[in-house]
């Protein structure tokens, strides 16, 4: 072997073991973070954190109840806004769209999809904050709502494309109307990754901070109605991860264990159901 | 239903004085034209467009009641085009017209509620494309959109069109599992069946056996023949042999032409058409 | 002509009735030129098949896509409208910003947001683009698949979780490490200067680990798009895997790779919470990259609720309407390489 051989050789083990180092410290990171935040938020959580309210700032103990709840509160608003929004654009765009209003609703939609998290927030306090002059629960559904409209716009419409036109045609040609075969046919052949996409798009928002923060604000109580702030875990966890409490600090913990658990646990189911089949799987 | 009922009694038209491009009755053959026997559907000077491009040249015929008519042609001749139109599924596609007289039984199709013609024209397709639903559910579709309301007859229609289609034998004991679960051959008996469901009175069939193998085609064949006593029976095939074998009449289309439109044997042994007589045997495909 | 079948409901058989009426009185025996291109039913028909109330509902609902975006955009532009009356264009050069006197200027946010993008890209893309060539060109299929889906979960993480690791974990460790760094690197004004934790160094790193799966998974896709022959040609010309991998499948698929960037690009750009958390808040422009800094993002995101006045608002919003204009222009240099890579690979 020559000279300039084995420098050919030498380079490309050395190059392609770095490679292999790049994508084993990824999935790394991704193991410390959980392995870190169920060491450290794991073995804090207590039953005081599901079922307590705050205390007041300095003293030490309390829970997140209301956070709990409030995110609960928040994701069903904005599913409300989100969902049907996106799914109806989603089967214009696939059922009966084509040229130019197309194209300027799939570009719009990627371009609201683009919007920083932070801008939405601005949008909502500017359409809802500011003519009610308070922060409420509806302003903090809204921008996550309006967050969720691309991305169930975008599978919604993935999905029906994927169901082949021959089951269309099938349905009408035993005299279905166009909606009727797309309501008894197509919708249902596409259910399954519908259902993921939406599931995806509720796992993104559950973990949204910023949008937040100026629309639901927070509260150290109990938020009824839709029309007072509301806290939020996400909120919750950045408010004590920055103070100088101990006890807040542990609480974050926990707070973020609860949240990544949750989102990670939506994401996995979600993405496993995507690859079992149907139509369009990636 | 009572006398005069308009589902029960035609309205009575003269039979059309049809053109046919190149119908030549041998006086020594008993057997009648289409046109006289009693069409079940009839044209007259339908033309098709793709945009501004005339895909179809005025095609005028008759389709005999009970009776098996074939179209033949090489790929392109427009004869999936024109079958489509019987049924105006060509109006699911942007950007085409079609133009011309088409009646069932003597009333305008282009008049009629599209899904009141479909379901009584039916169509079974080129690729067998059972719904993601089980076998009941596919074959019980067809009845369940078209208004029908109780649950007890439901499971006896979908035994019959089962039946109807050869196929329920082999299915009785599944009917709750997935359509996909069944052959290539299978399946494109079971979009049969589902066809069957709704009652028509015209089977449309595209191609049917073309994805299949000659033992599933030779079923099918077979079911057309039990089938046409009861519907009318329009079948398009690039497959020769397979008009020969099943049809009582055949058209022969060419490049978007009705080049002649006679009785199958006739059609085979004494085409009156050079064209039709080198695609016959094989001068060109 | 045929009876209708016995379990044809009753509402249906009349419906049929009343369209066999219609087409009754249809002049059928003569010569019609029927252009079916105009189906001859009424709207109320029409309207009874559903097809057209489903169209409107749903043309309502991706209209209203359309409609949104359009007034977020005229919601930022009119509620910034106080301060961009006040400041103009040198809103974007000024590096005040000081609410109490009233002056504002975005300049110090503009630079320490391109600061910490440029660094977390500066670290990102290699890591990425490497593990993506590992998971494309050397993985077997099945662990390939497997990682990817790992390192997708990651994308999932939400912000403030990153931002919470950030404070308590990344934050020391850089504190570790970073007497080397000063003294691998201290002769750059880059690394000058008292390093306290939260800085824009600190805020680069966490943004390089939140883009770096999103370089990697679209990276990985359009690797994989590459056509077999390319990697075949070079092989068989007795390059290494390495080589080849490199110096063909790589420049092939640059495109969609540099699309990729543009894409965690934008994303940088408006990442909030992490950032917030670790970035220091500190209005200011130092070349250091151990001194702490704001961007965009983290400053509206700490003195919205704070900001009384006016124009402190408006002038918060008017920074939001840079950022949504910058991620726009990003986004859409994204996409448009994204797309000219797949038709490059479909056109083969």
């Amino acid at each position: 072997m020559t000279y300039r051989e084995a420098q050919r050789r030498l380079v490309n083990g050395f190059m392609l073991s770095l490679t292999g180092v790049c994508a084993l410290f990824t999935v790394s990171v991704l193991f410390f973070i959980l392995g870190y935040l169920l060491w450290n938020g794991g073995t804090s959580l207590n039953w005081d954190f599901f079922t307590k309210l705050p205390k007041p700032v300095g003293e030490s103990g309390g829970g997140m109840a209301n956070a709990i709840v409030g995110s609960g509160k928040l994701i069903f608003l904005a599913s409300l806004i989100g969902i049907p929004v996106g799914f109806l654009g989603g089967v214009y765009l696939a059922e009966f769209g084509s040229g130019s209003f197309s194209f300027v609703v799939r570009y719009t939609t990627d371009l609201l999809n683009g919007v920083p998290s932070i801008v939405m927030g601005i949008f909502a306090y500017a359409m809802i904050v500011l003519p009610q002059r308070h922060f409420s629960t509806l302003a903090g559904g809204a921008a996550l709502g309006v967050m969720m409209i691309p991305v169930t716009i975008r599978s919604t419409e993935e999905f029906l494309k994927a169901v082949p036109d021959a089951l269309r045609e099938g349905a009408m040609a035993l005299g279905a109307s166009k909606s009727k075969a797309i309501i008894t046919v197509v919708i249902p052949a596409a259910i399954q990754g519908i259902l993921t996409g939406i599931m995806l798009g509720i796992a993104r928002i559950a973990g949204e901070t910023a949008p937040l923060l100026f629309t639901s604000f927070s509260n150290r109580y109990w938020s009824p109605g839709w029309n007072q702030p509301i806290a939020s875990l996400p909120v919750m966890i950045f408010t004590y991860a920055v103070s100088p409490y101990e006890d807040w600090h542990r609480q974050a913990w926990s707070a973020g264990f609860v949240l990544l658990s949750l989102v990670l646990v939506i994401n996995t189911v979600a993405r496993v159901l995507l690859s079992k089949g149907g139509y369009g799987r990636r | 239903m009572a006398a005069g009922d308009p589902m029960q009694t035609p309205m009575k038209h003269p039979t059309p004085k049809v053109d046919n491009v190149g119908l030549a009755i041998h006086q020594n053959e008993p057997r009648p034209t289409a046109a006289a026997e009693g069409a079940k559907i009839s044209t007259r000077e339908v033309k098709f467009y793709y945009g501004d491009f005339e895909a179809l040249h005025g095609i005028t015929l008759s389709i005999a009641r009970n009776r098996v008519t074939a179209f033949i042609g090489p790929s392109g001749c427009g004869k999936s085009t024109f079958l489509r139109i019987l049924n105006r599924m060509h109006e699911n596609v942007s950007k085409t017209r079609a133009v011309g007289e088409v009646l069932l039984d003597g009333y305008d199709i282009f008049g009629m509620e599209v899904s009141a013609l479909r379901r009584r024209v039916g169509m079974v397709f080129q690729k067998s494309n059972p719904f993601p639903k089980s076998i009941f559910d596919n074959i019980a579709y067809g009845p369940r959109i078209n208004g029908y309301s109780g649950k007890g007859t439901l499971a006896e229609i979908v035994e019959r069109s089962l039946r109807r289609a050869a196929l329920w034998d082999e299915v009785k004991d599944k009917l709750h599992e997935s359509a996909y679960s069944l052959s290539g051959g299978q399946q494109q008996r079971l979009c049969i069946a589902r066809a069957l469901a709704v009652d028509p009175e015209v089977l449309l069939l595209d191609e049917p056996c073309s994805a299949l193998d000659p033992i599933a085609t030779g079923k099918i064949e077979e079911l057309i023949f039990q089938l046409k006593r009861s519907c009318t029976i329009v079948i398009v095939t690039h497959n020769m042999q397979q008009a020969a074998r099943v049809a009582d009449y055949t058209g022969f289309f060419l490049l978007g032409n009705l080049i002649e439109f006679n009785d199958t044997r006739i059609m085979f042994t004494n085409p009156s058409k050079k064209e039709t007589e080198d695609y016959v045997t094989g001068r060109f495909g | 002509m045929r009876p209708s079948p016995s379990w044809l409901s009753p509402k249906k058989r009349r419906q049929l009735l009343r369209s066999s009426n219609h087409s009754m009185f249809t002049p059928a025996t003569r010569a019609s030129r029927h252009d079916s291109s105009a189906p001859a039913r009424s709207f109320v028909q029409r309207l009874r098949t559903g097809d057209e109330a489903a169209f409107l509902i749903t043309l309502v609902c991706a209209a209203s896509i359309v409609v949104i975006t359009v007034l977020l955009v005229v919601e930022l532009y009119s509620a910034s409208a106080a301060s961009r009356h006040r400041f103009g264009w040198s809103f974007l050069f000024s590096r005040t910003w000081d609410p109490v006197a009233g002056d504002f200027g975005a300049l110090a946010f503009i630079y320490g947001t391109l600061v910490t993008s440029a660094l977390a890209l500066l670290l990102a893309v290699p890591l990425g683009v490497g593990a993506a060539i590992f998971l494309a060109e050397l993985a077997r299929r099945r662990v390939s698949d497997y990682l990817t889906f790992l390192i997708e979960l990651l994308a999932a993480v939400p912000s403030v979780i990153y931002g919470l690791l950030a404070i308590f974990v990344l934050v020391p460790i850089l504190r570790t490490i970073e007497p080397g760094l000063r003294a691998v690197l201290g002769f750059l004004p880059l690394f000058q200067g008292p390093f306290y934790g939260v800085s824009l160094f600190s805020a680069g790193v966490v943004l390089a680990i939140m883009i770096v799966p999103f370089i990697i998974s679209i990276s990985r896709e359009v690797l994989l798009a590459v056509p077999l022959e390319q990697r075949e040609g070079a092989l068989a010309l007795g390059a290494t895997k390495w080589e080849s991998t490199w110096q063909v499948v790589v420049p092939f698929a640059r495109t969609g790779i540099i699309g990729s960037i543009f894409l965690a690009l934008a994303r940088a750009l408006g990442e909030t919470m992490a950032v917030t958390m670790v970035i220091g808040n500190q209005p200011a422009i130092n070349t250091s990259l151990f001194a702490p800094g704001y961007s965009i993002a983290a400053v509206i995101a700490n003195e919205f609720t704070e900001a009384t006045g006016d124009l402190y608002i408006s002038a918060l919003i008017q920074l939001g309407l840079v950022l949504f204009a910058l991620t726009m222009i990003i986004n859409a240099a994204a996409r448009l390489l994204i797309l000219a890579t797949e038709k490059k690979g479909a056109r083969r």
